[in-house]
C-alpha cells in the first residue's frame, strides 16, 4: 500500500477508496488462492455465478446496510425484516388470492414500512439507532412467527415458474464428464443485485442525497451548519435500507420458494461483518458502495474454500472470524500508517464526471465544502 | 437536595417502567407479592424475576462501563459467557470428584478464560482502534465453535450437587443461590467504585478520549481495563448460566443475551454513546427486561406474540424518553403552568414551585 501512495504523490486516495482497494485486493487474492487450490471447481464460471445465485439477498441487504453505516447508523433489523417478508409473501402466495405481482408489493411495502418506521424514531426522535432495530428486530421476528409458524412451500403455478427461471448463458458453460455441454445459468436475482448495486452507486457518488450521506456521516455537526437537512438524510437512508431488505426478501423467496421462520437469520451479522471487509467503517463517514457487494463475496469465497477443505463445520466459524480479524487489523494498521490526517473526501479521476457538464459544477463546490 | 436530586434523576426512567410494570400486573391478579415457600426456600414472582435475571444483570453491568469507555457495545458477551462456562464444565468434568475446591477452581480458570476474552477484545479496541461492535463481531462469529471445541462433545452434563445447589437452593438458606451470588457481585462492583477512580477516569475516557489523554488519563489502559472486567462479569455470568442449566450448551447457551444487556444499559438511562454512566441504572434496566418478559407471560400472551409485544413496548419508551419528546413534553408543561398561573392568579412561589415539581425533565444532557 505504501508503494501505491509512493506512485501517486499528488492525488491521495481518500479513505473510503483506500479501504475498498484493500477489499478488492483481498477479494482477487481470496479468489487466486482458490483457483489454486481447487483449480477444478473454481475455474468453472457457474462456481462464481453460483456465488451470486444464491447469496443474492445477503448482497442486496449488505448494499443497503452500507448507506446506513456511511451515515453513521446501523440497522440491525434487516435480516428478520427480510424472513418476515419471505413468510408474508409465502402467506399471501398459498392463499389462492394473492399474485405475484401483489407479492412483491407486499414485500416492498413491508421494507418501506419497516424503514419509515424506523427511520422516523431514529432520525426525528433521536434515538439510539442500535436500540430501535433492536426493537425492529424483535417486532419482525414476533409479526414472523405470529403469521405462520410451520415452513410453508409455495405452489402456485406462476410463482414456480418465476422461481425456476433461468437465463442461461449458451456460449459459457463447461462439459461434464460424460462430454455434454451445461451451460451456465444464472437466476433473475443476479440481474436484481446488479442492477441495484449500479443504481445505488450512481446515487451515492452523482447525487445531492448521496453527497449529503457522507457530509453527515463525516461530521453531523458541520453538516448541519452547510445547510445540509441532517434529519431527512438519516431518515432516508434507513428508508433505503428497510427497502432494500423488503427487495431481499423477496429475491430470497424468489430463490428458495419457500417461507420458513429460520428464513434469512443472523443475516444482519453477515451483512456487518461483509461492510466491515468492503471497508466501511461503523463511525460514519467512510465507505464505499462497491466495497459492501466485494466483502460479502469475499466472506462468502472464504466459506466456499473451507467447505471444500472438507474441514468440520466448527471450524469453519472460527476460520471465518480469524479472517475477519485478520482484515480488520490489517485495515486499522493502513488506517494508522496514514496517520491522522484530515479526512478527504474526493473521487478518483476515473469516476469523475467531466467538467463541462454545467449542473454539475454547483454540487461540485458543495461537495468540496463537504 | 440538588445534588440528590441530580443522582436520582436517571432513575426516573427505570423507576418509572418498572412501576408501570407492577400496576400491570397488580391489575392482572392481586397476588402478584405473594411468596411461598417450597423445600426452605421463598418462591414467587418477585424471586423468580430476581432468579432469571441474575446473568443479565452481571452482564448489564460490564455492558455498562465499556460503553461508558468505548463508546460501543460488545456483541460477542454471549460467545464469551460460553466460552468461559466450556473451561469451567471442562475443568469440574475432569477434576474427578466435584468438591467445592475444584468449583472454586473451576470458577478461577473461567474467570483466567474470561480476562483472556476481554483482552483478546480490549486490544482490538483500544490498541488498534477497532469499533467495539466489530471487534467483538469476531468472537460472536467463532465463539461458540470454540466452546465447542474446548468441550468436544455435545453438553455435557453437569450432575454433581454443589453445581446443583449454586443453579438453585443450598439447603438451609432460603434465597436462591443466583441471587446470593448477583448480589455479592454487585457490592463487590458497588465497592470498587467508591473507593477507586475507575467512575471518574471511565467517564472522562469515554466524553473525550483526547481531553483525558492530555489530562494524564490513557485511554488505551482505561478502554483495556473495562473490557478485562467485562471479561470477568462474562465469566461470572457463564458459571451462573452454566450451573443453572445444568448442562453445558455451547449453541444455545446465553444466546441472544447481548441484546438484552444492551437494552438494559439503554433503559437504564444512559449513553450509547459512552460518557456518565449509571451502573444503578443498568441493574433497574435488566431487571425491568426480565419482568417485562415474565409479564408478558403472565398475561397470556401467545408465545409466538411475546417479541412483537415486547418491540413495541421498547418503541414507546424510548420515544417518551427520547430528547425531543422529552423538550416538547415540557414546552407543553409550562405553557399549561403558566395558564394555569395567570388564571388563578398566584402571588409568589409558583415559579419556585414550578421548579421544584417538574421531576419528568431531568438534568441528563451528556450525550
Amino acid at each position: 500500500m505504501g508503494s501505491l501512495n509512493a506512485a501517486k504523490p499528488k492525488k491521495r486516495l481518500s479513505n473510503s477508496n483506500l479501504l475498498f482497494l484493500i477489499a478488492a485486493v483481498i477479494f482477487v487474492l481470496m479468489y487466486g488462492l482458490a483457483i489454486l487450490s481447487y483449480p477444478e471447481s473454481f475455474l468453472q464460471f457457474q462456481t462464481f455465478f453460483d456465488l451470486f445465485n444464491l447469496n443474492a439477498p445477503l448482497i442486496i441487504m449488505t448494499l443497503g446496510l452500507c448507506i446506513v453505516m456511511i451515515v453513521g447508523g446501523i440497522d440491525i433489523s434487516i435480516g428478520s425484516v427480510c424472513g418476515l417478508v419471505t413468510m408474508a409473501c409465502a402467506v399471501l402466495l398459498e392463499s389462492g388470492v394473492g399474485s405475484v405481482w401483489g407479492a412483491l408489493l407486499l414485500a416492498l411495502g413491508i421494507g418501506i414500512a419497516f424503514g419509515l418506521l424506523q427511520g422516523y424514531l431514529i432520525a426525528y426522535l433521536e434515538i439510539q439507532p442500535f436500540i430501535i432495530t433492536l426493537a425492529g428486530l424483535f417486532l419482525a421476528k414476533g409479526l414472523l412467527t405470529t403469521l405462520h409458524k410451520n415452513p410453508i412451500n409455495v405452489t402456485m403455478p406462476a410463482f414456480v415458474s418465476l422461481r425456476d427461471f433461468k437465463i442461461v448463458i449458451p456460449w459459457l458453460g463447461t462439459q461434464n464428464r460424460l462430454g455434454v455441454f451445461i451451460p451456465c445459468e444464472i437466476k433473475p436475482g443476479v440481474i436484481i443485485v446488479v442492477v441495484l448495486i449500479v443504481l445505488l452507486a450512481a446515487l451515492m457518488k452523482w447525487t445531492r442525497f448521496g453527497r449529503n450521506v457522507y457530509a453527515v456521516g463525516g461530521n453531523e455537526q458541520s453538516a448541519m451548519m452547510l445547510g445540509i437537512n441532517v434529519k431527512r438524510t438519516k431518515f432516508f437512508t434507513y428508508v433505503i435500507c428497510g427497502l432494500m431488505a423488503g427487495i431481499a426478501g423477496f429475491v430470497f423467496i424468489m430463490t428458495t420458494g419457500a417461507g420458513n421462520v429460520g428464513n434469512a437469520a443472523m443475516f444482519e451479522i453477515k451483512a456487518i461483518a461483509s461492510n466491515v471487509i468492503g471497508g466501511t467503517l461503523l463511525n460514519g463517514g467512510v465507505g464505499n458502495l462497491l466495497g459492501s457487494p466485494i466483502g460479502a463475496l469475499t466472506l462468502l469465497i472464504i466459506n466456499e474454500l473451507i467447505r471444500a477443505a472438507g474441514v468440520q463445520s466448527n471450524f469453519q466459524a472460527i476460520v471465518s472470524g480469524l479472517l475477519l480479524y485478520l482484515f480488520i487489523v490489517l485495515q486499522s494498521i493502513v488506517m494508522s500508517l496514514r496517520g491522522r490526517r484530515k479526512f478527504k473526501l474526493a473521487l478518483p479521476p476515473w469516476l469523475r464526471l467531466p467538467p463541462w457538464l454545467p449542473w454539475l459544477q454547483g454540487k461540485k463546490k458543495a461537495e468540496k465544502q463537504g | 437536595m440538588r445534588r440528590l436530586k441530580a443522582q436520582v434523576s436517571h432513575l426516573v426512567l427505570p423507576l418509572s417502567v418498572l412501576v408501570v410494570l407492577i400496576i400491570i400486573n397488580l391489575i392482572k391478579g392481586a397476588d402478584y407479592f405473594s411468596l411461598t415457600v417450597v423445600n426452605g426456600a421463598l418462591y414467587g414472582n418477585i424471586p423468580n424475576i430476581l432468579f432469571g435475571a441474575s446473568e443479565l444483570v452481571i452482564l448489564a453491568i460490564g455492558m455498562t462501563l465499556v460503553t461508558a469507555s468505548s463508546q460501543g457495545q460488545d456483541i460477542g458477551i454471549g460467545a464469551g459467557a460460553t466460552i468461559t462456562s466450556a473451561v469451567f464444565v471442562l475443568f469440574v468434568l475432569n477434576a474427578g470428584d466435584a468438591t467445592l475446591l475444584t468449583i472454586v477452581v473451576g470458577f478461577l480458570l473461567s474467570c483466567v478464560a474470561g480476562l483472556v476474552v476481554g483482552a483478546f477484545n480490549g486490544t482490538l479496541v483500544s490498541v488498534f482502534k477497532v469499533q467495539p461492535m466489530v471487534a467483538t463481531l469476531i468472537l460472536l462469529m467463532g465463539g461458540r465453535s470454540i466452546a465447542f471445541m474446548i468441550d468436544g462433545k455435545l453438553s455435557p452434563i453437569l450432575a454433581n450437587d454443589i453445581s446443583n445447589q449454586i443453579g438453585t437452593v443450598i439447603p438451609g438458606v432460603p434465597i436462591q443461590t443466583p441471587i446470593i451470588l448477583t448480589a455479592v457481585f454487585i457490592a463487590i462492583v458497588a465497592v470498587v467504585l467508591k473507593t477507586t477512580n475507575l467512575r471518574l477516569y471511565v467517564e472522562s475516557v469515554g466524553i473525550n478520549p483526547s481531553a483525558a489523554r492530555l489530562n494524564g488519563i490513557s485511554p488505551k489502559k482505561i478502554i483495556f481495563l473495562t473490557f478485562l472486567i467485562m471479561g470477568v462479569c462474562t465469566a461470572v455470568a457463564g458459571f451462573i448460566a452454566v450451573n443453572k442449566a445444568g448442562r453445558h450448551d455451547s449453541v444455545n447457551l446465553l444466546k441472544f443475551i447481548m441484546m438484552d444487556a444492551i437494552l438494559a444499559v439503554a433503559i437504564g438511562g444512559n449513553s450509547l454513546s459512552g460518557g456518565k454512566f449509571s451502573i444503578t441504572g443498568s441493574i433497574i434496566g435488566a431487571y425491568t427486561i426480565e419482568m417485562l418478559n415474565r409479564t408478558m407471560l403472565r398475561l397470556e400472551i401467545q408465545t409466538e406474540t411475546i417479541l412483537a409485544f415486547k418491540a413495541v413496548f421498547i418503541i414507546i419508551l424510548m420515544a417518551v424518553a427520547s430528547p425531543v419528546v422529552r423538550d416538547y413534553a415540557k414546552k407543553i408543561l409550562q405553557r399549561v403552568r403558566t395558564i394555569g398561573v395567570s388564571s388563578t392568579v398566584r402571588k409568589t412561589g409558583a415559579p419556585n414551585d414550578a421548579e421544584v415539581s417538574n421531576p419528568d425533565t431531568p438534568v441528563k444532557k451528556e450525550e
